[in-house]
This record gives C-alpha cells, sequence and structure tokens, in this order.
C-alpha cells in the first residue's frame, strides 16, 4: 500500500496545483465554473488526505516495518494506542498530518463561505491551495512517510518513551489544528486586500476559525504544559523552550486579534492593525511549524535538522511577510479608520492597550526565543538564555493583562463617566483590596513577593467583575422575563455567546494565572538521596521512602519506590513514583548491558494533587552502578555463548538461542530484584507547589469559555414578514 | 493490481469532483459564467449574515446600556443608528428575495 500513498501524494499536489491556478483564473475572468472548480479541488485534496493518512496509520497499527518511519518509532511491543499515535511523532508523519489537517479546516471554511465573500473567497482558495501545495511537495521530496525498504527489520526502535503519555497523543494534533487553522484568516486577509474587500466582511466569515485556532492552539499548550508536568520528571510544566514559545506566539498574537476586530466591527478602526495582526499570526504559525521542523534552536520537542526544509520554509516565510508588507501598504488608504478614539479612558482604548501588551509580550518571546541564533550570527557564538531571561518581562507583562481582562468586560465604550466608574468598579475594586489585607493579616511570606501578591489582587479584581457583569446580565434578563434566575442565566449565555463565553475565558485566565503566580513563587524543591527506611522533610512534609519496588518486563524494566507523606506526624498520603528503562537495538552495549544501559528511560511521578497544593516526586534510579560488575560479567558470559552458539550446526542454533534468552530472561530479572533485596541509595526530586491545580482548572474554565462562545448562534427565525412596518417587524425578531 | 486499481479510482474520483462545475454550467448552457440566480442566491446569504451582524450588535448595544456600559444618550443614538441599518438590510434582503 506505500505505493499508493506515494501515488496519493503525487495526486494531491497536482490537484492542489491545479485548484490554485483555476481559482485564480476564475477570479481574474469571472468564471464562477472556475472558482467552483477550483474549491472542490480542496474537497478532493481532503479526500486524498485522509486516504493516506489512514494507509499509514494501519501500517503502524499493523506493525509492517518495510515501512521505514514505523520501523524507526513503533514496535510489535508498543501499545496499540501510542502506535497509533506514533505516527506524528516522525519528521514525515507529522507533515503529512499538517496537510491532512489543512485540507480538512480549509475545506471546513470553504464549504461554509461558498455563497459569501465572492470576490475575497478565490483569492482566499488559492492561497490555502498554495500552503497544500507547499506541504505535500515536502512530504514528496524531503519527507516521504511511505518510503519501504526491501528487508525490513523483526522488530521496530520503538516509540520514544518520553512520547508514551496520554496527552502526547491529543497534544500535537490539536496544536497542529490550531496553526492549520491560523492559515484561514490569513488566507481570507489576503484575499480582501488583494480585492480591496476592506470592511468587515471578511472578519464576520472567518472570526469563528480564528477562535477555533485560538482554543485547539490554547489546548494543545496546556497539554504540553501537563505532558511536561508529570512526564519530564523536572517538575515543571514551562521551560520557555522555543518549541513551546513557538506556540504561544501565535496563541497571544490571535487573541489580541480576537479582541481587536470587535473595535473594527463596533467603530470601524484599528483595520490596519486587525489585518496586520492576522497575517503576522498566521505567518508566526508556520514559523512555530518551521522552528518545530527544522531543529535550528535547541529544544527537546523538535525534529532532527535538516538544511534543505530549513530553507523551503524560509522561502515561504519570506514570501508572506513580503506579501503581506507590501499588500498592507498598497491597501493603507483603504484602511483607513472610519471614527477615533473618543477618550483614553474607554473599553475601545482598554481595547487597544491589551493589544499592544499582548504584541508586546509576543515580541519580547520572539526576541528571546530567537536570541541564540541572533547571538551567533553577530558575534559567531551561541549564547543560550533560560528562562530567568523571560521573567523580568513577562511578570509584569502579565499582570496588565490580567487586570485589563478585568477592565475590560465592565468599562464604557467611547468615554467612562463618573457614574459608570462608581456602579462597574467599586465592587471588584473592594474584592481586590479585601483580598490584599486578607492575604496580608493570614499568609505568611506572601509579603516579600511583590508581584505574586499584585497577580493574586489583579486575579480577585477580575473573577469580581466577570462575576458582577453575570450577575448584572441575569438581573436585566430576569426584569425583561420574569425567569428564575439559574433559567435567565442560561438564556443569557445562549443569547449572548461570544460576550459570556469571553467574560468566562476572563475569569478562566485569571484562576490560571494566580495558579502560575502562587506554583512558581511559593514551591519548595530538593534533592534527596535515600535508602529505605530514610525520609527528608519539604515545605512543612516528611516524606519518608518505605520500600523499593522493581518489575522487569519484555519492554522495560521498571524501578520504583513507595513514599508515605506525612504532616506533623499525621499520615497525608502514600505515592508510588517509578523510573523505567526501555532496551537499547544497540547490540554494543552487549546483551544485557543493553536492558540497563540504554539511555533510554521514561519517569513516572508519584503525585498527590490538591485544590491548594501539589506534592510531587519522582525518584531516578539512572545509576546501576551498583549492578555494573554483574552486567559486564553477564554481557562476557553471553557473548561467549553466542559465539559457541554460532559454531554449532545451523539446525540447533535456533533452540540455543532461544535457551540463552531465557537464561539471559532469568539473569535481568535476578537483577532488577537486587533493587529489592540489596537497595542502593536513590535519588529523589521533592517538590511541594501551591495552587498548580488552578493552573489546569483555569484552563479548563478557558476552553469551556471558549467552546461557548464558538458554538453557533442560534439562526433567527427567517421570516418573510411582508409588513410594511420594518420596525415593528426588527423589534420582533429581536425579541 | 490491486493498488493500481485504487490509485485509478482515486484519480477517477478526483476528476470527478473538480470536474462537476463544469458539466453543471453546460448543462445550464451558462458556460461557466455567474447566472443571474447565483449572483441573487449569494446576495441573499450576504444580506442575510449582516442581518445578523447588525441584530447581534443592536442586542450588545441594548445589554451594555442595561449594564451601564452605555449612557443613556450614547444608546439612543447608537440603537436609533443600528436600528436604521437593520431596517436598510431587511429592505434589502427582501428586495433580493423578490428578485
Amino acid at each position: 500500500m506505500a505505493t499508493v500513498g506515494r501515488a496519493l501524494l503525487i495526486l494531491g499536489l497536482a490537484v492542489a496545483v491545479y485548484g490554485l491556478a483555476a481559482s485564480l483564473y476564475g477570479a481574474r475572468t469571472g468564471r464562477r465554473a472556475w472558482v467552483d472548480s477550483g474549491r472542490r479541488s480542496m474537497y478532493a485534496i481532503a479526500g486524498l488526505m485522509t486516504f493516506a493518512f489512514l494507509i499509514l496509520e494501519v501500517a503502524f497499527l499493523r506493525s509492517d516495518f518495510s515501512y521505514n518511519i514505523v520501523a524507526s518509532a513503533s514496535s510489535t511491543t508498543t501499545p496499540t494506542a501510542y502506535k497509533a499515535a506514533a505516527v506524528w511523532s516522525t519528521q514525515q508523519g507529522s507533515l503529512l498530518l499538517w496537510v491532512f489537517l489543512l485540507s480538512l479546516w480549509s475545506s471546513l471554511a470553504l464549504f461554509l463561505t461558498r455563497r459569501r465573500v465572492r470576490e475575497i473567497a478565490p483569492y482566499a482558495t488559492a492561497i490555502l491551495l498554495g500552503f497544500c501545495s507547499f506541504f505535500t511537495l515536502l512530504t514528496i521530496l524531503f519527507a516521504n512517510p511511505f518510503s519501504t525498504t526491501a528487508n525490513p527489520p523483526a522488530e521496530g526502535a520503538g516509540l520514544d518513551p518520553l512520547l508514551r503519555h496520554t496527552t502526547m497523543m491529543i497534544h500535537p494534533p490539536m496544536v497542529y489544528t490550531g496553526y492549520t487553522m491560523l492559515t484561514i484568516p490569513f488566507a481570507f486577509a489576503l484575499g480582501a486586500l488583494i480585492t480591496g474587500r476592506l470592511n468587515s466582511e471578511w472578519i464576520q466569515v472567518t472570526r469563528r476559525f480564528a477562535l477555533a485556532a485560538w482554543l485547539a492552539l490554547g489546548i494543545g499548550v496546556l497539554l504540553g504544559a501537563r505532558w511536561s508536568y508529570t512526564e519530564l520528571g523536572w517538575g515543571g510544566y514551562w521551560a520557555w523552550d522555543p518549541v513551546e514559545n513557538a506556540a504561544l506566539m501565535p496563541w497571544l498574537l490571535v487573541t489580541a486579534f480576537l479582541h481587536s476586530i470587535m473595535i473594527q466591527e463596533k467603530r470601524g478602526m484599528l483595520k490596519v492593525w486587525n489585518v496586520s495582526l492576522i497575517l503576522a499570526t498566521g505567518t508566526m504559525a508556520i514559523v512555530g511549524t518551521f522552528l518545530v521542523r527544522s531543529g535550528i534552536l535547541s529544544s527537546i520537542h523538535a525534529f532532527v535538522s535538516d538544511p534543505t526544509l530549513n530553507i523551503s520554509f524560509v522561502v515561504l516565510i519570506a514570501v508572506m511577510v513580503i506579501s503581506s508588507v507590501g499588500l498592507v501598504t498598497y491597501r493603507r488608504v483603504e484602511l483607513r479608520s472610519e471614527s477615533q478614539l473618543d477618550s483614553l479612558l474607554s473599553r475601545e482604548a482598554v481595547f487597544l492597550l491589551q493589544n499592544l501588551v499582548l504584541v508586546a509580550l509576543t515580541a519580547v518571546i520572539f526576541w528571546l526565543t530567537f536570541f541564540p541564533l541572533i547571538s551567533e550570527a553577530v558575534t559567531g557564538t551561541e549564547q543560550s538564555i533560560g528562562p530567568p531571561a523571560f521573567r523580568p518581562f513577562v511578570v509584569p507583562l502579565a499582570l496588565v493583562i490580567v487586570l485589563l481582562s478585568g477592565i475590560g468586560p465592565i468599562i464604557a465604550w467611547r468615554r467612562v463617566t463618573v457614574a459608570n466608574l462608581r456602579r462597574s468598579f467599586a465592587f471588584p475594586a473592594a474584592v481586590a483590596f479585601l483580598t490584599l489585607v486578607v492575604l496580608l493579616t493570614l499568609a505568611s511570606g506572601v509579603d516579600t513577593h511583590v508581584f505574586a501578591l499584585m497577580m493574586f489582587c489583579f486575579g480577585a479584581f477580575t473573577l469580581a467583575a466577570v462575576g458582577q457583569e453575570f450577575w448584572r446580565g441575569v438581573r436585566a434578563r430576569r426584569a425583561m422575563t420574569h425567569e428564575a434566575a439559574p433559567i435567565a442565566l442560561i438564556s443569557l449565555v445562549r443569547r449572548n455567546r461570544r460576550r459570556y463565553g469571553g467574560y468566562t475565558v476572563h475569569a478562566g485566565l485569571a484562576v490560571l494565572l494566580i495558579g502560575v503566580a502562587g506554583s512558581s513563587s511559593f514551591q519548595h524543591s530538593r534533592y534527596a538521596t535515600m535508602k529505605p527506611g530514610q525520609s527528608a522533610n519539604i515545605g512543612g512534609y516528611n516524606i519518608r521512602y518505605v520500600k523499593a519496588t522493581a518489575s522487569p518486563s519484555a519492554q522495560k524494566i521498571t524501578f520504583g519506590a513507595v513514599l508515605d507523606v506525612t504532616k506533623g506526624g499525621h499520615h497525608v498520603t502514600t505515592l508510588h513514583t517509578t523510573y523505567g528503562l526501555y532496551p537499547s537495538q544497540d547490540a554494543s552495549l552487549g546483551v544485557v548491558g543493553r536492558f540497563f544501559n540504554s539511555g533510554s528511560v521514561e519517569s513516572r511521578i508519584g503525585l498527590h494533587a490538591g485544590l491548594f497544593r501539589d506534592i510531587w516526586t519522582v525518584v531516578n534510579v539512572g545509576n546501576v552502578a551498583p549492578l555494573q560488575s554483574y552486567i559486564t560479567k553477564g554481557d562476557q558470559l553471553f557473548a561467549g555463548a553466542m559465539a559457541a552458539v554460532q559454531k554449532a550446526p545451523a539446525a540447533e542454533q535456533q533452540s540455543r538461542l532461544n535457551s540463552l534468552y531465557v537464561l539471559r530472561d532469568q539473569l535481568i530479572g535476578e537483577l532488577t530484584r537486587r533493587f529489592i533485596t540489596h537497595p542502593w541509595p536513590v535519588q529523589f526530586l521533592l517538590i511541594v507547589s501551591p495552587l498548580v491545580t488552578w493552573l489546569w482548572l483555569g484552563g479548563i474554565i478557558v476552553a469551556f469559555g471558549g467552546l461557548i462562545a464558538l458554538w453557533p448562534i442560534p439562526v433567527l427565525a427567517r421570516r418573510r414578514v411582508r409588513s410594511a412596518a420594518y420596525a415593528a417587524r426588527l423589534a420582533r425578531e429581536l425579541a | 493490481m490491486l493498488e493500481f486499481l485504487l490509485v485509478m479510482v482515486a484519480a477517477a474520483t478526483v476528476v470527478l469532483v473538480v470536474s462537476a462545475p463544469f458539466r453543471r454550467a453546460a448543462a445550464d448552457g451558462a458556460g461557466g459564467t455567474d447566472t443571474q440566480d447565483d449572483r441573487s442566491t449569494t446576495e441573499v446569504a450576504e444580506l442575510e449574515a449582516a442581518r445578523e451582524a447588525k441584530y447581534r450588535e443592536i442586542r450588545d448595544a441594548e445589554l451594555d446600556h442595561r449594564t451601564g456600559k452605555l449612557s443613556d444618550e450614547d444608546f439612543r443614538s447608537l440603537d436609533n443608528s443600528l436600528r436604521a441599518e437593520a431596517i436598510s438590510i431587511l429592505k434589502a434582503l427582501d428586495r433580493a428575495r423578490e428578485s
């Protein structure tokens, strides 16, 4: 079936190129059939790529090692669910996933807009097909997932242990969904610039896709953070890694865009800003894809560097930037604002300030992410920078964002009046002040962490502001309809999904950033080397290493530790953390040694998560020195035995080998159990961290709010009232 | 052989999907250009979308007024102009439907 896969890719490329040409020809000549044919090319590509992706999935599920990428990223012992997810753990498979998702979302967008924005749509179709052509060409020429070998190995190398995590099955498709969906508003914005149709039409058409991209990318980022927290064994959820930043930057920009388009829709302002923002967002989505694929910046998430791919991406990004800047400059007169800011104390001004802060944050992250490359280009030496470089910039900007998240929903349009200030700001300001007083009075040590204290107060302000808005909305609804409060709340949200979904997102963001501030400012962390029976103190807790555990299996050797956590003599929880060693396929490590010294390891944390405090532990049994003499001796004995087997008659070799493998497995089992019978000291990382759960809860609230905003608005009854009284009809339809 | 057949079926399906608009245009005798019906359908769809957007703006303004984010004076002026715009859209929509 690999041949079919290769043929489908070539066919997909041919259709994409045809569709691009047909769309442009149809747009230039006004021939609708050509435009429709171009649009249908995208549907055809979606079908072809779905077929191709299914062929690859089946190859992984069947462990067909004649496919090179199956042999390199899967094995017969890999659990089925991880086999399916192993497709996107490879450069080739993930590029195919990109094209597959791009064609799928583009098809959906073009189908939904087939009767709208007639002038813009053909150019948007051509641009989206251009992206399809580019990525399909890359898969065909430089990263073909369907390349095969005539002599497949009996066993594959297996999936990277770090990727054997539930979130890793969802995280990459979510991030790619975000990236690919961001190309849709990008394409329609360029189409609007080409045709000069620069009113809010293209925004209304693509806003939903920008929002869906924001939601998918946000969920992807959050799942990545969860994976980092529970899998990577360092206890953190965000390391300012280039690939993490690559997903965060377009998310920040599209957040700014989703706010600023409201100003254009309501006041006809910020047209240049909006179109530039979405063009920058689309470009950043490709930059993000480039960073993952290129490996130009050191990251645990990146694929191996490939110069040919890198050049291709640089050319694409250059084309996107030049065409964006050129078209915005060319249309600068038509992009003039229809009205002006009435007052610096207004919702419009707050939205604008929030936009500036989000863009400044993106610029800082961009600069610091690319600083190693820039420093190398300027000085010839790559200077690496870590998380401490980000904090001085990111923390103050995050504080401003949270505060504006609270001010935005309650400040008046056009201009603030004293009455508005008193009516809308009194309650949230009082809650923030009360939070400050309570924290300073009751929480010890909080006064030394000024930024965290400010975040708690600003977060409280935002939560109170959002709560107040819901309450006032319900009250207004009840005054009109006399509904019960819960019914009024549901009706209110149903009829104003965009507004109340947005408010929910603001509340979630406040909860999330309170969690970030609390967990990063008040975390206790220490390394402790212990033997069973020994204990260590951290953050007021006593953690005792109760006993060692060990289990050998065909897939991996697992060492572990059972820990008893107490506080003030009272039992809090029992934790079990493990350290898994996956065997290497490298025979030079020795028959026994390849099981213990492969370097292919995974950590499973012992976690007690609570609403106010997480107790996080991980054991590191990377040091197997106490077993090394037995391993070396075993390797020597088995090497001799293997050599003897090879000299035996061919008919006997297999049965002798099987006997040797049984003996080897027994030896590995005995050596592994020595961790229990003769335990040696092992290193633990122990962390007590407050409010981490708030981060995940905040993320869930943000996603829930995003879903509310994304959910389609109920279609109004499409009545054809023949009455001359349009005003009455309007009132009825609005009721 | 099976692989060859699969590729051929995929290619034939693509041709059918992509060429459908030309076949339909030939059957309609429109020569692939926009027909009056096409234009009317599109115009109605665009006007309906504009109507939904305008209704949302009116509701937003009402809610902003009720929750204290628009002064009485600003609300009256904004509401009047939004309703006037909505009525224009409704009239255009009826004209488009009738045509």
